[in-house]
């Protein structure tokens, strides 16, 4: 069966063709990933020293140590827990953001709309370095609460789209029931937008997740600070390239698996408007209603 | 205020530095994230598992560390690249996945039915994208894809912290000197990032709005 409408189902001659494309890339990256890994194992004269290739064992043997897996946990913990109190704040000041943001009130409206578009305009580090150096908080503070206030209006910015996606009759019933604006807003149309913006939102607590390691500019002792500049600084410059891979697998393993989860949690909340067997391309994304396209991760901001 | 002005130069320098890590970063990004968003769609299956492959690493490493190896773990490789250029790289390496993953949201935003209809008429593959999916993906990709430039102006700022004089390092450096006038200087940075971000984003919301009306 093709899996896209762009081409037939491939005859012979086109499979064979195809074929042989495939296996002249795959030479090609054989080719380079042995040329990296030649390259890699190669000795290397370092200030008058002849160090080892990065294959050789002196390059990796402080991975048998307990006490430096310890270390790294502890890194990995400080990420998370960053992490984890940036999202809760983020998702506080995203719903007040809406809320205020849409508010009918133009007193209200006109100067939250001048903060939003500040806060989602100026780099997430600049206001890390802004509150550690005008607030004096401390690192941890600085990561958490540039984090929170920067994801909080981008998420803000996501929840009144959802809101404006809506139809209008919602808000015409919930008026005509006897609700106040503010009742409509807060019990009928609030909820509905937040359930159909839920994988855009996860997808950005994702990226908040990634920009935790920008503490490691600010002196936060974040995994990437833990692993590369204190333990680095430790063992030795020989094991930098050691630390960085064994740094680069755990961000990918984490951010991979929390990926997942929220790919898996769009799909099954998706209301079925825009399933990926309407789209050109065979896609693993998913969509929601009043989103022009599917993967929730393309309408994040990195 | 004085401590801004008399420290104009210092800001021209740096915002220079930030708008050609930007333009370079930008143009490169946008070229190598074509090259991939083709090779996703393409029928030759090691070619789009690469894509896929290429394009799920580097969006799920954070930037921080992309510019870490770029800065301190490819010269311990032999490289002599100035900062600057590391920077470059890594920024354009960072940013080409987001470019090809906007160009596929486009494709995909294009309704099945034109798909279904080019083919239909008997055009092959190259026809049926060159002649009716990229001509109308295109209308619809430019916003999504000035939101990865936003982003990339927003991003440049992390070089700071790898040696590159840019606007984050100058809000450092002069924040450091100039201890009584932090506020004035870290605010006059931001305005420099917001000269770049809020007119984009501004143009981008006025394209997606008129792109909305035609559909």
């Amino acid at each position: 069966m093709s899996a896209s409408v762009l081409f037939d189902t491939p005859g012979p001659r086109t499979r064979r063709r195809s074929r042989i494309a495939s296996v002249i890339v795959v030479l090609l990256i054989a080719a380079g990933l042995a040329w990296v890994i030649y390259t890699l194992a190669q000795p290397r004269d370092s200030s008058g020293i002849t160090l080892p290739g990065y294959f050789d064992w002196s390059r990796w043997d402080i991975f048998v140590l307990a006490e430096l897996w310890v270390r790294v946990g502890e890194g990995l913990l400080a990420t998370l827990q960053a992490a984890a109190v940036a999202a809760a704040m983020a998702l506080v000041v995203g719903v007040l953001f809406a809320m205020l943001r849409t508010s009918t009130f133009a007193i209200v409206r006109i100067p939250t709309t001048i903060v939003l578009e500040f806060f989602r305009g100026m780099p997430v580090l600049l206001m890390m370095l802004f509150i550690l150096l005008v607030a004096s908080t401390g690192a941890f503070w600085a990561v958490v609460l540039a984090l929170g206030v920067y994801n909080g209006a981008i998420i803000g910015e996501s929840l009144r789209a959802g809101l404006a996606a809506l139809p209008r009759g919602q808000r015409e019933a919930g008026l005509s029931l006897g609700l106040t604006r503010f009742q409509s807003k807060a019990f009928i149309e609030f909820p509905q937008a937040f359930r159909q913006m839920l994988p855009v939102i996860i997808a950005q607590l994702v990226v908040l997740l990634k920009d935790t390691s920008l503490g490691y500019i600010v002196g936060y002792n974040e995994l990437i600070r833990t692993t590369m500049n204190n333990l680095g600084s430790s063992v030795g410059n020989r094991y930098l390239f050691s630390l960085f891979l064994v740094t680069l697998v755990i961000y990918l393993a984490v951010n991979l698996s929390v990926s997942a989860i929220a790919r898996r949690l769009a799909r099954r909340r998706s209301p079925g408007k825009l399933l990926p067997k309407d789209q050109i391309t065979p896609t693993a994304s998913i969509s929601a209603i009043g989103l022009p396209n599917g993967n929730p991760e393309d309408r994040t901001t990195e | 205020m004085n401590a801004v002005i008399e420290n104009l130069p210092r800001f021209i320098e740096a915002f220079g530095m930030t708008l050609w890590l930007l333009v370079l970063s930008g143009a490169c990004a946008l070229i190598i994230g074509t090259v991939i968003a083709a090779m996703r769609i393409s029928p030759v299956p090691s070619l789009s598992a690469f894509a896929s492959v290429y394009t799920e690493l580097l969006r799920n490493t954070p930037l921080t560390l992309v510019l870490f190896f770029c800065a301190f773990v490819l010269p311990q490789l032999g490289s002599r690249l100035p900062y600057e250029w590391a920077a470059f790289i890594g920024l354009t390496l960072y940013t080409s996945p987001f470019v090809a993953e906007a160009l596929r949201s486009g494709i995909n935003g294009v309704a099945v039915g034109q798909a279904e209809a080019a083919r239909s008429l008997g055009l092959g593959f190259m026809q049926s994208t060159t002649l009716v999916i990229f001509p109308q993906a295109f209308r619809m990709v430019i916003p999504p894809l000035i939101n990865v430039l936003i982003a990339l102006t927003k991003n440049t700022s992390v070089a700071g912290g790898f040696f590159v004089f840019e606007l984050f390092s100058a809000a450092k450096e002069l924040a450091n000197a100039n201890g009584n006038a932090v506020i004035a200087i870290l605010l006059a940075v931001a305005a420099f990032y917001l000269v770049v971000t809020i007119p984009l984003g501004i143009v981008s919301a006025h394209l997606e709005k008129k792109l909305a009306v035609q559909r």
